[in-house]
């Protein structure tokens, strides 16, 4: 085997990889612009960027789903932002019985698959009467929201040494004290990096929102009304467009914030 | 007059691990002390307590007179150079000096100035502007310093500072801060490892093993009369005698320390100085060492070890020699194990 | 000055204080939002899944029964729902083998020959498709897939179309269109879930020291040797791993086989319509089991072989 590259087949099965990875989404830009609206005929008859300002004026039924999507997001990142920080907080240096329990719990609502969260909230709301609300969703989305704020920050505070806490209380900080002047800006990116990916997921989580929306719509489930039954789907095409810009901007950002961590975690993950 | 720190049977637990096991100690007010032991002896520990990062499972800790149990840090005016420095990387190397005094409400401008003077005075003049991540490891260690004594502190505890820096840098600092305790007066607590480090620069030592101060006294104290077997060893190096072999040469009679540089080698028909003892046996071993040579010698069941200027051995392996030490150069120790 | 000096009093600095002596207590009471969250929320609510699996529908009035009974456990193993079950899992496995095929180069390139700038650039290439929209990923597919989309298309252009139709011919795999397809699902679960199967198995290949296959060269082993009987095995715990995730996506998924596919159900698809339009709780939460038990059996397995060291 050469070191100083790859052999020829491994490095086209990569590229062929990688491509096969990323060409979809290019698609769905190309379908944006079709003047076909009712099949998904390729190559498309010809472009046009109508569909955009149909979506905009023409479509009033985008509108409902997208003030709740951003609403739910917004309160779901709320609420990891809170309680992921504090779990991190709190099991980011103590050490008791159960600790490894009680961090693989908060991990929980990501690592089992979304039907079986959505379906075991579905089935307490049906045993506590609950009626489906915005609430309802975002109680969903927070659980599963918690974990990467969560998972951001403890590898933040892992980073950060012990002692730079000691060192403000040394130098005559009380606990509020250290925490506003050197815990959190140590933690700011990290916060900042996992709020924009716990938004990003709630904005885009379907599989859990179909069990808890009842007969709200979401973007999403809006999408997915779409997909199953649509008219004018170039304009699905523009959601969809709009959908991929409001959760890679985040993560983008998310990635350069916390880059440098993970240059030095290595493959820690 | 009051000690700077009194620690009066203090023991802290963690779990079933005692490490800090019964300890009673007083630091006079100006004195350079030094804690020295291997890793895990406690002195670690017991500088955390001096801080109040740690709390006493029992006993009595007094700073000036007053008691410190149960003081957080921030209510002690104490300040540590941490190990790892722990500079503040979100914060310039000026307002890292100027934390304390930030804290304290001091005003803007007159901490500034306080903190640039603080930083002459451990010569990094200009540095204020940059980040702790542009700084070399000696220069990262001065900013820990001035950002502790900038707070003039009662006590300054410092947590292994050298042990980062390569040997030249080490010396280097060692005497600079020997200089800087002097021209300021503060107590200073150091904790190392390292037993030339803390022989050179302490007024007073405390040897630690296993939770306990094994021996505390001068530099010269515990390495001219080490009262055990752990002291004469870990301070330097010693040949730690059996009370047969000091009964049999006219000693006390209890386990003694004889300091290698203190033997010399003569031929075995030789006659031995007055007031000297003396020993025959057998050279099992020489090594040269630059400015000693070592020689292993095996006599009657002991084993002990001469070390003697260098150019001036004319013995080998093999050879049967005569080693003589004076009389009071032999110390009586308490314990032999 | 006094050497014990009073810093900053009032009530934080007291607060401060308290908690700087009662330590558990700040652990205590910094956990006890979150913990309490998921307990009640998602502990009570798998809880709530559970009892519901234990509940029945009472066919006639359509309302759920509060009574504990077996009775919706069995209706499981009613042989269209065990169909389901069959089918859903043959698709699992069959993803979960493509993806591990598909992984392997990529990881192995990212792992052994990326440096640097490359390296951060591979690894954003991989992790945004595991971050973008779901939804839209299978859109996208969906756009591909029509019958008069691309792929259609390019079998034209290629004259290759009566091997598209060849395959479409196939009984049980095929369809009408790629789209109505079991082909159809099964290539866009192998999309979506591709990312989730390289990076573990990257992570480890990462942990094989290079001089282990400069060893095996050394000890005249050819390049396929070395593959077999070194790389392969130390990669295996990555691709176990990997499997844990693909395996269970597909288990769990209710929207690909909505969007890509025949009418046939799976098991994501069953509990999404048994709760819904059927308002049948019950059953839908005992379908929920299954994946649950298969992926509890799947996951004591892996750990035997050591999978979770690569996580």
């Amino acid at each position: 085997m050469r070191s100083e590259g790859a052999a020829w087949p491994l490095r086209f099965a990569a590229a062929a990889g990688l491509a096969f990875l990323h060409l979809p989404l290019a698609l769905i830009f190309l379908y944006a612009f079709t003047t076909e609206e009712k099949s998904f005929q390729f190559p498309p008859p010809g472009y046009t960027a109508r569909w955009f300002g149909t979506a905009w004026f023409d479509r009033p039924d985008i509108w409902p789903p997208l003030v709740l999507s951003l609403k739910v997001a917004l309160f779901a990142t709320l609420l990891a932002l809170i309680f992921g920080t504090l779990a991190a907080a709190a099991l980011a240096r103590a050490r008791f019985f159960g600790k490894e329990s009680l961090s693989l719990l908060f991990i929980l609502p990501i690592a089992l698959p979304g039907i079986i969260t959505g379906i075991a909230l579905r089935s307490a709301f049906d045993i506590m009467n609950l009626p489906f609300s915005t609430w309802t969703i975002v109680l969903g989305h927070a659980t599963f929201c918690i974990v990467v704020v969560y998972n951001n920050v403890l590898a933040r505070f892992r980073r950060t040494s012990a002692s730079m806490i000691e060192a403000s209380m040394d130098l005559g900080a009380d606990g509020f004290q250290t925490f506003r002047y050197v815990v959190l800006p140590q933690i700011a990116s990290a916060l900042l990096a996992g709020g924009m990916l716990a938004f990003a997921l709630s904005f885009d989580e379907v599989i859990v929102t179909t069990f808890t929306a009842g007969q709200q719509a979401t973007l999403p489930i809006w999408m997915l009304g779409e997909l199953l039954r649509p008219r004018q789907r170039p304009v699905t095409n523009v959601v969809a467009i709009f959908v991929i810009a409001v959760t890679f901007i985040p993560i983008i950002f998310a990635y350069y914030l916390t880059r440098d961590g993970e240059h030095i975690a290595g493959g820690g993950k | 007059m009051t000690p700077a720190v009194s620690f009066q049977r203090v023991s802290r637990h963690f779990g079933s691990m005692r490490a800090v096991d019964d300890v009673t100690l007083d630091i006079a007010p100006g004195e350079f002390f030094a804690m020295l032991g291997p890793s895990g002896s406690g002195k670690t520990t017991c500088l955390r307590l001096i801080a109040g990062f740690e709390q006493p499972t029992y006993g009595h800790i007094e700073i000036f007179g007053e008691t410190a149990e149960g003081l957080p840090p921030y209510r002690r005016n104490v300040n540590t150079v941490f190990q790892d420095y722990a500079l503040f990387p979100h914060m310039t190397v000026g307002e890292n000096v100027a934390y304390g005094l930030m804290i304290k409400g001091m005003a803007r401008a007159d901490r500034e100035v306080k903190a640039a003077a603080a930083l002459a005075m451990v010569k990094l003049e200009g540095f204020g502007d940059r980040r702790p991540s542009q700084l070399s490891g000696g220069q990262r260690q001065r900013v820990a310093l001035a950002r502790a004594l900038v707070n003039e502190p009662k006590v300054l505890l410092l947590d292994e500072p050298l042990g980062a820096l390569d040997l030249k840098l080490r010396e280097q600092m060692q005497e600079e801060l020997k200089a800087l305790q002097k021209q300021l007066g503060i107590t200073f607590v150091f904790v190392t490892h390292d037993q030339g480090e803390a022989l050179s620069m302490a007024d007073r030592v405390a040897i630690f093993n296993a939770g306990r101060i094994l021996q505390a006294g001068s530099p010269t104290d515990v390495y001219e009369r080490p009262q055990s077997r752990f002291v004469a060893d870990f301070v330097g190096s010693s040949n730690i005698m059996a009370p047969e072999f000091s009964a049999a040469h006219g000693g006390p009679g209890v386990w003694i320390s004889l300091r290698p540089e203190k033997i010399s080698v003569l031929k075995a028909s030789d006659k031995p100085p007055v007031g000297h003892g003396s020993a025959e046996g057998l050279v099992a071993a020489t090594h040269y060492q630059g400015s000693v040579t070592r020689i292993v010698i095996n006599s009657g069941g002991a084993r002990l070890t001469a070390a003697i200027p260098a150019g001036t051995s004319r013995f080998h392996e093999g050879d049967i020699v005569r080693f003589v030490w004076s009389k009071d150069s032999i110390v009586a120790m308490e314990h032999g194990e | 000055m006094k050497a014990v000096t009073a810093a900053r009093t009032g009530g934080l600095a007291r607060l401060s204080d308290f908690f700087f002596r009662n330590r558990g207590l700040l652990t205590a009471f910094l956990l006890l939002p979150p913990l309490a969250w998921i307990v009640i929320v998602y502990l009570g609510s798998l809880f709530a899944l559970l009892l519901q699996s234990f509940y029945s529908l009472d066919e006639f009035s359509g309302l759920i029964v509060r009574e504990l009974t077996f009775a919706t456990y069995a209706e499981i193993f009613e042989s269209s729902n065990l169909q389901i079950i069959l089918r859903t899992v043959t698709m699992a496995a069959a993803v979960t083998v493509a993806d591990a095929v598909i992984a392997f180069p990529i990881a192995y390139f990212a792992a052994r020959y990326a440096r640097g700038g490359a390296k951060a650039l591979f690894y954003l290439a991989v992790m945004m498709p595991l971050w973008s929209s779901y939804l839209v990923k299978v859109y996208a597919w969906k756009l591909i897939l029509a019958k008069e989309g691309i792929i259609t298309w390019a079998a034209a252009q290629l004259h290759l179309t009566f091997l598209l139709d060849g395959i479409l011919a196939i009984p049980v795999i095929g369809g009408p269109s790629l789209s109505i397809s079991y082909l159809g699902t099964f290539l866009v679960f192998v999309y979506i879930w591709l990312p989730y199967m390289i990076l573990p198995v990257q992570a480890a290949l990462e942990r094989v020291p290079r001089n282990f296959i400069e060893a095996s060269a050394d000890l005249g082993a050819r390049p396929g040797q070395t593959f077999r009987t070194v790389i392969l095995p130390l990669a295996l715990p990555g691709i176990i791993a990997g499997s844990i995730f693909t395996f269970s996506l597909t288990l769990g998924d209710s929207i690909v086989p909505q969007i890509v596919g025949n009418s046939r159900y799976f098991i994501g698809q069953a509990v999404y319509t048994l709760q819904g339009t059927a308002g049948d709780i019950p059953l839908a939460a005992a379908f929920s089991v299954v994946p649950m038990v298969i992926m509890g059996l799947y996951l004591a397995a892996a750990k035997r072989l050591g999978a979770f060291d690569a996580l």
